[in-house]
């Protein structure tokens, strides 16, 4: 009940932020919040499914540029290019995946980043879409016509709803049947198997939801800058993805929309303060990790109970 | 494709594949034995180049500044160890890849401030800096000849030092099982933080000597890291005779494949096509190889035992 009061009011307070904000801040917030929607989608197989995929920025990308890519052949419209997006992702997911989930624990850690490199040096070599140095976007996409993107109040309007869907798809995906065998396959496998269920076909499901709604906020990342670059694939965005999962607290599907608006506002904040804000985040994130059973215990809860 | 230019490419690869096996040891060394995974090993390789930088400046000598870059790379090593790594023992791997990566975000950020981003060059020593003639119409620089041949070196008294000597010992039994180790009365404490430091400095070799051929700039360490990841992957995690072999299978596969890929694709497809397609193909070809074996091995080709 509190969790449920808890989000009402993360959303509330999302959705009055254009009545203050200058375009500036609503950049910011934009961008958190599409940060948020793919942190929670990793967090949903990391705390569902106890899977660390360390390939989440390559759907992310492989979502912008989708959009970037259809709109240089001259789709503009969100209506098809989304659903490319959120397929062009899953599709990369599907085939990663099935790989990818004959493996277990870290050797799916370092694989996962493996595929995630190789999305990334693709990107680098698409030389007819700008190479190394990315695609600068000839303006957002528009719906069925229309240029709403464009207006940075309707923007934000459109990522806060997509996310609040997103939250509540994982959270219902969790509750279900099908969460409580990913569940059940993170806690006990060698139970599970007993019960006579596979879990490797439900993880790939679960791996390829998460990548087609990392694909969606790629491609509403795509639309916030107006251009994609290989850099939105490298696996340090990756790492940043687990980064705020965890800060916020894998198990619910809350917790990763606390994580990603903190560390991209915190970063922000430490931007500010200096050019080498890294010198500062760094030392943070291994205090984070070292102090970890505090937090988990405070932002937890069980997503599956 | 002449003859001559796929010896020079085997020989390039070889000597990538030498510098990923230095990289690749002490990272399967320290996951191996200390069950710890040090996503912040491709800095420490990172970290070498530029010690070396500072080193042989100061001292205006190649041959001085390597003992001294390798001995600051140990210090560092240790005092990483005592300050986060000793930390993580027994800790999930996600605490583990999570905090190393803040040691990355750390150590990146600090050498930028430090030696600034703009890449920098160590100079070649005098004495290497020439070619040598292998055969008729072959050069090779002396230089990487040399690069190759310290490699293998390393990797031989890394041999004998884990299979014939009193720490190797201690090494293994650590490995398999640690806590049995510290009951016998061994300070498992002070051979982890020696096993992680020696991983340390095995980077910093690898950097300081790659130093001469390759520019040394900030992001250095991140590209050999993923790759390094891969050979321990495709050797299977732990082993260091399944990081030599996968080293060198990495640095084979991908040099000739950016070398020779795209001439090859011509021979089926149209010039603009193989060109286009080459250099992609080309730096995936490492993982598709992984990707194939793992398949096949999903614990790698040399699995060390559970």
């Amino acid at each position: 009940m509190t969790r449920a009061l808890l989000a009402l009011a993360v959303f509330a307070a999302l959705a009055a932020v254009p009545v203050f904000a200058d375009t500036a801040l609503l950049t910011l917030v934009a961008r958190a919040m599409i940060f948020a929607l793919a942190a929670v989608s990793l967090g949903f197989i990391l705390g569902q499914g106890g899977l660390v995929s360390f390939g989440h920025a390559a759907t992310m990308g492989i979502g912008a540029y989708a959009v970037g890519i259809l709109m240089e052949e001259g789709v503009r419209d969100a209506l098809v290019a989304f659903p490319v997006a959120m397929a062009a992702a899953g599709l990369f997911a599907l085939v990663t995946g099935a790989i990818s989930l004959r493996t277990r624990g870290v050797y799916f850690i370092m694989i996962t980043l493996a595929f995630g490199q190789m999305a990334f040096f693709v990107t680098q070599s698409l030389s007819a879409y700008g190479g190394d140095d990315g695609l600068t976007l000839a303006a957002r996409s528009t719906v069925a016509g229309a240029r709403w993107l464009k207006d940075p109040k309707t923007f934000h309007y459109v990522v806060l709803g997509l996310l609040a869907l997103t939250v509540l798809v994982c959270a219902m995906l969790a509750r279900s049947p099908f969460g409580r065998v990913l569940a059940a396959g993170r806690d006990n496998e060698r139970r599970l198997r007993a019960l006579g269920v596979d879990p490797y076909a439900y993880r790939l499901v679960a791996y390829v939801i998460a990548g087609g709604f990392a694909g969606l906020a790629g491609a509403l990342y795509a639309n916030l800058t107006e251009f994609v670059s290989p850099a939105y694939l490298s696996w340090h965005r990756s790492a940043e993805f687990i980064v705020m999962v965890v800060a916020g607290g894998p198990l619910s599907a809350l917790g990763p929309v606390l994580g990603a608006l903190g560390v991209v506002l915190l970063e922000d904040g430490l931007a500010h303060l200096t050019e080498h804000w890294r010198i500062i985040f760094g030392p943070l994130l291994v205090l984070l990790v070292l102090a970890r059973g505090g937090l988990k215990t405070l932002l937890g809860g069980r997503r599956d109970g | 494709m002449t003859l001559t230019l796929f010896l020079v490419q085997m020989l390039n690869g070889l000597q990538l594949g030498i510098l990923l096996f230095l990289v690749a040891a002490g990272l399967t060394l320290v996951f191996g034995v200390m069950d710890v995974i040090n996503l912040a090993h491709g800095v420490q390789y990172m970290l070498g180049a530029y010690l070396m930088v500072t080193a042989t400046a100061l001292t205006g000598s190649f041959w001085l500044g390597l003992p001294l870059a390798l001995a600051a790379a140990l210090v560092l090593g240790l005092l990483l160890e005592r300050l986060v790594i000793r930390q993580l023992y027994g800790r999930d791997h996600l605490d583990q890849v999570l905090a190393t990566f803040g040691i990355i975000l750390f150590v990146s950020e600090a050498v930028r401030m430090v030696w600034g981003s703009a890449p920098l060059a160590i100079p070649m020593p005098e004495a290497l800096s020439g070619s040598v003639r292998l055969m008729d119409g072959l050069n090779y620089p002396v230089y990487r000849l040399v690069l190759i041949g310290a490699g293998l070196g390393v990797a031989g008294l890394l041999y004998v030092l884990v299979t014939r000597t009193r720490a190797g010992m201690l090494l293994r039994a650590g490995a398999t099982n640690a806590p049995m180790v510290s009951a016998l009365g061994v300070d498992i404490n002070a051979l982890f933080a020696r096993i992680f430091a020696f991983g340390a400095m095995l980077a910093a070799f690898a950097g300081a000597m790659a130093g001469p051929i390759l520019s040394v700039e900030p992001g250095m360490g991140d590209n050999l890291l993923i790759l390094a990841f891969v050979v321990i992957v495709i050797g299977g995690i732990g082993s260091m005779r399944g990081a030599f072999v996968g080293a060198l299978l990495v640095g084979l596969i991908d040099t000739l494949g950016r070398s020779f890929l795209t001439d090859i694709l011509k021979l089926v497809l149209s010039a603009s096509a193989a060109s286009a397609a080459g250099p992609a193909l080309a730096s995936m070809s490492v993982y598709v190889l992984m990707a194939a074996i793992l398949f096949f091995r999903p614990r790698g080709l040399f699995p060390a035992p559970a």
